[in-house]
């Protein structure tokens, strides 16, 4: 834990391994989010849950 | 003329002359209570993309929550007992929750372009609150009482001097950063937060682009 964080260079793209994989972790969780279906309710006659 | 006497301005027609009045009628045309507590919502907001924005504000009750009792039983307590350092590990997690799912609430509005139909100023609050949330999130990691926050007041110095605020924000001046990360700064969220809620409500989440139907545009 107190060791130094191993770095991921790339070209110009310099960043820690703990900040890629938090960035990584949260374009998954975005296309999971648009992926998964949402449990849908009783839907109205105006279309509304 | 009798000084004392009052002067009656007869009300002019349509238009109340109380501004009590005046208020609670601009409120109850711009968020009657059904647009700010809805019990149900058009079909499109059935998306987990929807959450993102829950998240978040769930995330900050527990950042304010956590921050209260740490401010209230200082830093030794955080610092070297059990129960100080579980709390402090729960505002440190809780900021990074904050955090993480604004930033996705940001990704979801910004492919929606929730801007649209007249929503540009609920767009520009939002930007704000992840300005000052940096800002409150910086003067925080400042707050430590530990060697991490030297660390960072003493290399961010520089950078402030630099951009030449270092004279009213001053990173080695702990009585400033820390009444900054507990008062003006959690404040000036908190009421950012609400007012951008507000405007949602008042408008409703925005039409997906090529969406029919639903409710308000």
């Amino acid at each position: 834990m107190d060791s130094p964080a191993s770095y991921f260079h790339w070209g110009f793209i310099l960043i820690s391994m703990p900040n890629l994989l938090v960035i990584l972790g949260m374009i998954v969780l975005f296309a999971v989010a648009l992926i998964v279906p949402f449990p849908h309710g009783k839907e109205g006659e105006d279309g509304r849950h | 003329m009798d000084a004392t006497k009052r002067v009656i301005v007869p009300p002019v027609p349509g238009k109340p002359a109380s501004w009590t009045l005046r208020v609670r009628q601009a409120i109850d045309r711009g968020l009657p209570m059904d647009h700010l507590l809805p019990d149900r919502q058009p079909y499109y907001v059935g998306s987990w993309v929807y959450v993102f924005g829950v998240i978040t504000i769930a995330a900050l009750a527990w950042v304010i929550v956590s921050g209260v009792v740490l401010s209230f039983m200082g830093p030794q307590w955080w610092h070297a007992s059990s129960l100080g350092r579980f709390f402090n590990s729960l505002h440190f997690w809780s900021v990074q929750l904050f955090f993480i799912f604004m930033v996705l609430h940001l990704w979801g509005q910004y492919f929606m372009a929730g801007w649209r139909h007249g929503r540009a100023a609920t767009w520009m609050i939002g930007v704000v609150i992840f300005g000052v949330s940096i800002l409150t999130a910086f003067t925080g990691y400042l707050s430590q009482q530990n060697f991490d926050a030297q660390y960072i007041a003493i290399n961010a110095k520089d950078a402030m001097n630099g951009a030449g605020i270092g004279a009213f924000f001053n990173v080695l001046n702990f009585g400033q950063m820390y009444g900054l990360h507990v008062m003006l700064l959690p404040i000036g969220v908190t009421f950012l937060v609400v007012v951008h809620i507000v405007m949602v409500r008042m408008r409703g989440v925005v039409k997906p682009i090529d969406a029919e139907g639903g409710a308000r545009p």
